[in-house]
């Protein structure tokens, strides 16, 4: 039989861990942020006809991050996500070379957001570009 | 009886206040060649005051948010009388604190000064210094500044190349999954709560410590005074190092009045989070010799990503760091010559990636 001492630590080492367990998991779980409702951005307008001239880009708003929107010398339209994929600081173009830069660790891509040299790991994702009248419509790349 | 007497008189009735203060009367400094070294963990602990003081008045203007945050720093800095000043001292009383805890800890760490048994000491030290990082890190976002923006995108994505919980530390380090003002608030809070609160703890255990073990001698000095002990020549703690401490201290603060006067710190451009990084963006320069280690680092090494490998490096060398005198030997006369290469090569590595980084473009 259990002697009575035994039962009482048991209660009370029950009763302790189960506080703490009571304590900490909601303050766990307060650390973690809510997840913010992003609307499913698909699509935006990312500038207008004539905005940027033949060799230039800009960052755009593409949902909560930053787009890369970029006029190649021959006139084209190419757009990609600006986050760097080495450590997500926020590309730009750089007409002198002709490809996207990133400024914080020196990596470059290519205008098809491939990553060509220095330490970015991956591509950067593509994005379609279309444009409607005045207005330049950048949407994410769908498969197929 | 003078005024002094009479206190301590009251003091004494009350509280025992001798006693209270007799083990400081009974401390004392190995005096030899390199006892200045002794002076710096002093002016570290001098300048984490300043730190606390400056920044208290700082919190009477500055008002953490995306959209406050910049506008409230210029506020101090324009408006606020003597504001530019307090905030310019606080930026390089962190800098100069961060010299002096580094240069402590090589100090450290050439005399040999952290063998058994003050293992704990050491530990307790490198835990202070990164916890100094981190007060530098989460500082340097509150202006809300570009330069500071994307060094927090830099610095936390790091943080998210941890395997497994890399992502979720991400998370909650930036209070979603990017850098906006909800970062700022908890860097806010990290930087004037949670790491003054660490910080003082373990302050407090590191001068206990100290206090109970008394100051160590280099070992190759240890040894001759053992030897000899007619030739040990010490200094009283109370007054005669404090008063020479106090001098350190004084001097620091001109030297700090200076820097603060004739360089005050910038502000810099208000944060964007849709702009593109800055050419010849750089973090500040305590964290340069990583930063440049990882624009080294190709992008596969391997298997492995080049990022995720320098983070695993880092942290490896981190802990090896922190634990560095459980692998010395307990005998003062055979050294572990692998340390002190180990320690010579930690500090040009440091150095010479710090210059690296500063020079390249």
């Amino acid at each position: 039989m259990l002697p009575r001492r035994r039962f009482a630590e048991i209660l009370l080492g029950t009763g302790f861990v189960a506080t703490a367990v009571a304590s900490l998991y909601p303050v766990l779980r307060y650390l973690i942020p809510p997840k913010a409702t992003d609307l499913g951005t698909d699509s935006v307008v990312a500038g207008h006809a004539g905005e940027l001239k033949p060799n230039s880009g800009k960052i755009f708003r593409f949902g909560s991050r930053p787009g890369l929107l970029i006029r190649t010398a021959s006139g084209d339209y190419r757009a990609m996500s600006a986050t760097c994929t080495h450590l997500s600081c926020t590309v730009q173009y750089r007409g002198d070379l002709h490809e996207v830069w990133c400024a914080c660790h020196n990596g470059m891509y290519d205008l098809n957001g491939r990553n060509v040299s220095g330490p970015p790991p991956r591509p950067l994702e593509l994005f379609d570009v279309q444009v409607r009248g005045d207005e330049i419509f950048v949407r994410r790349h769908r498969e197929g | 009886m003078t005024l002094l007497q009479n206190v301590r008189q009251w003091l004494n009735e009350r509280l025992e206040w001798d006693d209270l203060i007799e083990p400081l009367r009974k401390k004392s400094v190995p005096l030899h060649k390199l006892s200045y070294w002794y002076f710096l963990g002093g002016i570290t602990l001098f300048l984490f005051v300043i730190q606390v003081l400056t920044g208290i008045l700082l919190l009477l203007y500055y008002r953490p948010g995306a959209n406050e945050a910049f506008e409230s720093v210029q506020y101090i800095m324009t408006q606020v009388q003597f504001g530019w000043l307090i905030r310019s001292i606080h930026s390089w009383s962190a800098n100069l604190m961060i010299f002096t805890a580094f240069a402590h800890m090589f100090s450290v760490l050439f005399l040999k000064a952290y063998r058994k048994p003050r293992e704990l000491t050491w530990v307790s030290g490198v835990l202070l210094l990164f916890l100094v990082m981190g007060f530098g890190f989460s500082g340097y976002l509150l202006p809300w500044n570009t330069l500071a923006f994307f060094a927090t995108k830099v610095g936390t994505d790091i943080a998210g190349q941890v395997p497994v919980i890399g992502k979720p530390l991400l998370i909650f380090l930036r209070g979603g999954e990017e850098v906006t003002g909800a970062t700022l608030t908890r860097f806010f809070g990290f930087h004037v709560a949670v790491l003054p609160g660490l910080a003082t703890l373990l302050i407090l255990i590191h001068v206990l410590l100290i206090q109970r073990q008394g100051i160590s001698v280099p070992a190759k000095l240890e040894l001759e005074w053992k030897a000899h002990p007619a030739e040990r020549r010490e200094m009283k703690f109370f007054p005669n190092f404090m008063l020479r401490e106090l001098m350190a201290w004084y001097m620091g603060l001109g030297v700090l009045g200076v820097l603060a006067a004739i360089f005050p710190w910038n502000l810099g451009v208000k944060a964007d989070p849709f702009s593109s990084a800055p050419a010849g963006i750089k973090p500040e320069w305590y964290f340069l010799f990583m930063f440049q280690t990882l624009k080294l680092i190709p992008a596969k090494v391997g298997f492995i990503d080049g990022e995720v490998l320098g983070v695993l490096l880092f942290g490896a060398v981190g802990l090896l760091w922190l634990l560095l005198p459980f692998f010395e030997s307990d005998d003062p006369s055979r050294p572990k010559p692998w340390i002190s290469r180990f320690a010579v090569f930690a500090l040009a590595y440091v150095a010479g990636m710090s210059v690296y980084g500063h020079l390249a473009k």
